[in-house]
């Protein structure tokens, strides 16, 4: 939902997994910036209702852009920087405990 | 308990304006500084990505936006220690910080913390809030400050304060479909903000400022409303129009993009993990941390500067800063009483005159109350989708409190422990109760302040050896009186 404004000088490519499509962010975007440039509205649905819901703050207060990276859950899309390779998940309904780290 | 000896001098938590100013202060008068950060760069949000802004956009933002890079290269040239991506979980009452960075736990300990953790915007629970597509104009800014993006369509701009007015100008200047700004200040504020005029002519650049905004803004030819009222977002699965009363009749802007705002407010959630003194405040309808001049709240040691205390604006956080900086070396003995005073005394003087905009603003562009006490049906909490209806329910059934409404409903429980929900819900509960919110009072906060892996945790409960970590520091079980 988001479009990169022009005349602006192109930084380093950074490729990453959104969902399982290859999407290309620059370096120095966070995950949510890079999710709503490709097109990304809603990021997760809430556990009780399942309300889609799209990040509200970019700024790590509202917790409404909360992705699966790299197999770890809850992390805050807005908080974290992309790296080449990354995969970047939606969230569907309330996290459940499966192990591991 | 803590086996975690003395790191550092002083620890200053945030990289905004305030804590810039602190810790380059700090570094400056020789105290062993690290400064922390939970963003890649230093900046806080007014400065964010300064030091690596484009140049065009740059440009666009303006000297109020490139003024932050005087603040890093203060931290620059001092040798400082800064670590960024260093999100902190836990402050323990002896002070010992407690953070991530890189997906390591580490702990870090001093005498002195200055706690600069900002602003955030204030709620703007309306109906359709919760749709995507509806954000803060704060993170529009932030997305074109870190990004170089703006939203695509049609944006509408809804809701009273400066930032509005200048997110509203920024997103024209960049090139984006800015179709309306809504206002919805009341109309008897401005006659409230008229007898703080006077005083806030010393703090003249800001009016001007203002001034300029709203010419370019009439110039420009977008929809323009004011004493706009119930206000609400329409869409089927995200924002598709904002609906409102204005004029006597009610209106309907269709748009992409939402962009709400009402103020921002001081984010308090290290403050109350700390159990400060914090009071509510009438004018700025927030919560402020008790301090002094210095930012000393009344944990001894822990110092809160910048609008993380009180809502002053980018400059005056910068002045607080290097007072709280002052008052960390004065206090470790590494400054004579009499240096102390004469370094204190400019600060002083530049605070006060960026505080004297402070009266003015306030009144003008004070919530309605219809955002403060949203309609029975709007959702509050967002986490957990609880309404303003329920939590009155609940005070109609005994809850004297926001932690007892989050016990019997899980109002303010979700993952963002009630940052977004906690003022409005203090301020609902006060009105239903017909008491003050500082009888009501505010969620009670614990570690860990942000959800964190669980081998993090375990990283730090390893035995510990001579200066190992210490076992995180544990809040009691919630048992409260309210």
């Amino acid at each position: 939902m988001f479009r990169k404004i022009d005349g602006l000088a192109a930084r380093p490519a950074v490729s990453l997994f959104f969902e399982d499509r290859s999407i290309l962010a620059q370096e120095g975007d966070t995950i949510a910036i890079a999710l709503m440039n490709a097109g990304a509205r809603a990021f997760r649905e809430t556990p009780l209702s399942g309300a889609a819901r799209g990040p509200l703050c970019l700024m790590g207060v509202c917790f409404d852009c909360l992705v699966e990276v790299d197999g770890t859950p809850n992390v805050q899309a807005c908080m974290v920087a992309v790296r080449d390779g990354m995969r970047v998940r939606l969230q569907h309904g309330a996290r459940r405990f499966e192990g591991g780290t | 308990m803590s086996t975690v000896s003395m790191t550092h001098d002083l620890i200053v938590i945030g990289a905004g304006p305030a804590g810039m100013a602190a810790a380059a202060s700090a570094a400056a008068l020789g105290l062993k500084t690290v400064l922390l950060d939970e963003q890649a760069r230093m900046g806080g949000q007014i400065y964010r990505n300064v030091q690596a802004c484009d140049p065009k956009v740059a440009a666009l933002l303006g000297p109020d936006y490139t003024h932050g890079t005087t603040l890093t290269d203060a931290v620059n040239r001092t040798r400082l220690e800064v670590r960024t991506g260093a999100l902190i979980w836990d402050v323990a009452p002896d002070l010992t910080v407690t953070g991530l960075q890189d997906r390591q736990a580490f702990q870090i300990r001093a005498p002195q913390i200055i706690a600069a953790t900002g602003a955030m915007e204030r709620p703007s629970p309306v109906p359709g809030w919760t749709l995507p597509g509806v954000l803060n104009a704060g993170a529009a800014q932030i997305a074109l400050k870190s990004g170089g993006v703006v939203p695509q369509g049609r944006i509408v701009l809804a809701g009273a304060g400066p930032l509005l007015l200048l997110v509203a100008c920024q997103l024209l200047d960049a090139g984006a479909d800015v179709v309306g700004v809504v206002e919805t200040s009341p109309g008897h504020n401005r006659v409230r903000a008229l007898r703080h005029l006077p005083a806030a002519l010393a703090a003249w650049p800001y009016l001007a400022k203002g001034l300029r905004m709203m010419m370019r803004l009439r110039k420009s030819g977008i929809l323009w409303f004011a004493q706009a009222q119930a206000l609400e977002i329409q869409g089927a699965d995200c924002a598709q129009a904002l609906v409102f009363q204005a004029g006597g009749r009610t209106q309907r802007v269709d748009a992409d993009c939402v962009l709400l705002h009402h103020g921002v407010i001081p984010n308090t959630q290290l403050s109350r993990l700390l159990r400060v003194d914090h009071r509510w405040d009438d004018r700025q309808l927030a919560w402020q941390v008790v301090t002094d001049t210095f930012g000393q709240t009344s944990r001894p040691g822990l110092r809160v500067a910048g609008d993380g205390a009180a809502i002053g604006g980018a400059l005056a956080a910068e002045a607080s800063g290097a007072l709280a900086a002052l008052g960390a070396a004065h206090q470790l003995g590494r400054l004579t009483d009499d240096d102390f005073a004469t370094r204190a005394r400019p600060l002083h003087r530049s605070l006060a005159r960026h505080l004297a905009i402070r009266p003015f603003l306030d009144e003008l562009y004070r919530p309605p109350t219809w955002i403060v006490q949203p309609a029975d049906a709007t959702i509050v909490c967002r986490c957990e989708e609880v309404t303003a209806g329920r939590v009155r329910e609940m005070a109609r059934l005994g809850c004297v409190g926001p932690n007892q409404t989050k016990f019997f409903s899980r109002c303010g429980m979700g993952p963002c422990q009630g940052r977004i929900c906690g003022s409005t819900v203090t301020q609902v509960l006060a009105a239903e109760l017909d008491k003050s919110p500082n009888e009501v009072g505010a969620y009670r906060i614990r570690a860990p302040l942000k959800p964190i892996p669980l081998g993090a945790l375990s990283a730090l409960a390893v035995p510990a050896s001579a200066h190992g970590p210490s076992a995180p520091h544990c809040a009691p079980p919630n048992v409260e009186k309210e």
